[in-house]
């Protein structure tokens, strides 16, 4: 089923990542598998990396812990070898790190370099893009990311219930946008066309980090940003594009877009004033950040809608 | 508000029932019950409307600050008002036989799903699904309503006082759509019998829907359904009825068992 949520303030900042918390606890049982928060902090000269060196699930066997430790500092070395200037690399859990480090150079050459190190995927990469996401529901995630102390401008969310990939962080939204910078996606329904579009990309040299038919969303739009299309016009394009149902979020650095797909079949409730806009599967997660009575609307089919901070 | 914590019911399988008890909260006064919904569970403030309309005998309950919870207002079988001040989430107020039932928000999807008999008004949008498999009663959105309205419909009457989404009155078997605004593509793909009625412009045709004649027993329908309740009618209204030109509408395989026979 899954649930997903957006949510963008106009007018400053917010705590976003406590909004978002709240947002996606109320739609738990959407998704009890596995929770994920792409939210935008306040823009930095400085690139932050999410990046996992391993998955929860995975079997704490013979020198994990060294085995991870040895990973980061290849990944760290790595950075400079390619001209970042690290300024810190945090552990956020024991396989899930935060690293932040100037760099100008090309991102996909540094990410491809970095991904190279076994077991590691760059959940996103980013000016002011932070992607979190792990098992379990939104109040676990939270607590172990510490996401109420985050604050920004705008945030998606999504709650998985996996149908048809497996329980594990590289099965759980959002996706960021390999390789573009501060661009993620989550999506709710199924893609039908998957594997037409993850040849049809994969030739054109993107890479997929999951077996889940949603990073096909993702990648999609960074192929069509990268040839220079504006992001309202790739999100029209794909519903010609892209078979099935669905309902996807988009955000980029100042930018939060929805998607219907031509049946309308699944659901989106939207709010909208001057100074916010939020939007969830059900309409129980806006009133987790709006307690007050307010007017909501779906989207109807077919419909893209992008909201600018 | 306190909460009042009641030992865990077992069901027969021995697992615990949570919130297995109405919570007894309502004020009562002159035959009028109204109780505060906030912090409360959809399982207690069903629990509670049905105490109150079963045990208590009142007829008038107001439900405050259901805020958008799901399942609120189903399986109500007998003759009451409630009025739920605020919007309700998913499935509300299906399969219900007899209440009137006026919610001042919005609600989501699959609204008033099923319902036999009775009214369900809506003062503001209505999500997807809206009266899918309606079998009687009036059901009146103010507001627009999503994809698939009255899907199924096997009778009763749906009033829109806005926009359709696409594929309103797919596989319609009965009943009367009104819709003030305008209706997405597909409207009435597939309908089996029943009319829709669109004041607005109509994006594209479902198969086998086609346009009708209106008649004065239409427009007397139509004036006595906005009469009740109190929308203005739009001034004119085209009529969508099914072609019956559908493989099923076709004898011929009636004829050739016949001949097998």
């Amino acid at each position: 089923m899954c649930g997903i949520a957006g949510i963008i303030h106009r007018d400053g900042e917010a705590d976003i990542g406590s909004e978002m918390t709240r947002m996606l606890q109320s739609m738990r049982h959407r998704g009890p598998d596995s929770t994920g928060f792409a939210l935008y902090g306040p823009p930095s000269d400085l690139v932050v990396m999410r990046f996992k060196l391993a998955d929860p699930n995975d079997v704490r066997d013979f020198e994990w812990t060294e085995r991870l430790e040895r990973h980061r500092h290849e990944v760290e070395g790595r950075l400079s070898k390619v001209g970042a200037s690290v300024d810190r690399v945090e552990g956020e859990r024991e396989y899930a790190y935060r690293a932040t480090f100037r760099y100008d150079g090309d991102l996909k050459a540094l990410a491809d370099y970095v991904e190279d190190v076994p077991g590691c995927e760059i959940l996103s990469l980013g000016h002011s893009l932070e992607i979190v996401k792990d098992l379990g529901d939104a109040e676990t995630v939270a607590e172990q990311y510490r996401l109420d102390r985050f604050r920004g401008t705008h945030a998606i969310g999504h709650v998985r219930m996996a149908t048809e990939s497996d329980v594990d962080i590289a099965g759980a939204h959002p996706y960021w946008a390999y390789p573009f910078s501060d661009v993620a996606v989550v999506h709710n329904g199924q893609l039908t066309n998957y594997h037409h579009w993850r040849r049809r990309l994969e030739r054109s040299g993107h890479r997929f980090q999951s077996e889940c038919d949603s990073e096909i969303i993702a990648v999609y739009i960074a192929e069509k940003l990268a040839d220079g299309v504006a992001l309202e016009t790739a999100m029209k394009q794909s519903l010609d594009d892209l078979d099935g149902v669905f309902t996807y979020l988009v955000v980029t650095e100042d930018s939060l877009g929805v998607a219907k797909d031509e049946m309308a079949a699944k659901p989106l409730v939207l709010f909208e004033s001057e100074e916010l806009v939020v939007m969830a599967s059900e309409e129980t997660a806006i009133r987790a950040v709006l307690r007050e009575e307010i007017d909501t609307y779906d989207p109807y089919e077919r419909e893209v809608l992008v909201w600018s901070r | 508000m306190e909460q009042v914590n009641r030992p865990a019911r077992y069901d027969v399988r021995g697992l615990a029932e949570p919130d297995a008890d109405a919570p007894r909260i309502a004020e009562v006064a002159d035959g009028r019950a109204r109780f505060d919904a906030e912090g409360l569970s959809t399982r207690q403030i069903n629990l509670e409307i049905r105490r109150l309309a079963y045990e208590e005998g009142i007829d008038d309950i107001t439900v405050a600050n259901p805020a958008a919870k799901h399942s609120l207002g189903v399986g109500i079988l007998t003759r009451c008002r409630i009025r739920f001040e605020g919007s309700l989430g998913y499935f509300a107020c299906g399969l219900i036989d007899g209440p009137e039932i006026e919610i001042t928000g919005r609600v989501g999807w699959s609204c008033a799903e099923n319902i036999m008999a009775g009214v369900v008004v809506i003062r503001k949008n209505a999500g997807s699904l809206t009266g899918a498999a309606l079998r009687g009663g009036d059901l009146v959105v103010h507001g627009d309503v999503g994809a698939r309205t009255g899907i199924d419909q096997k009778g009763g009457t749906i009033l829109i006082g806005g926009n359709a989404g696409s594929s309103t009155g797919f596989m319609m078997q009965r009943g009367r759509q009104i819709i003030c605004g305008d209706a997405g593509h597909g409207l009435g793909d597939s309908m089996y019998d029943g009319a829709i009625y669109v004041a607005g412009t109509v994006a594209s045709l479902g198969v086998d829907c086609v346009e009708g004649e209106m008649s004065e027993d239409d427009e007397e329908m139509l004036d006595r359904k906005f009469g009740i309740y109190g929308l203005e009618r739009p001034s004119s209204f085209t009529k969508f009825v099914c072609g019956k030109k559908l493989w099923n509408y076709d004898n011929l395989e009636a004829n050739e068992r016949k001949l097998v026979l």
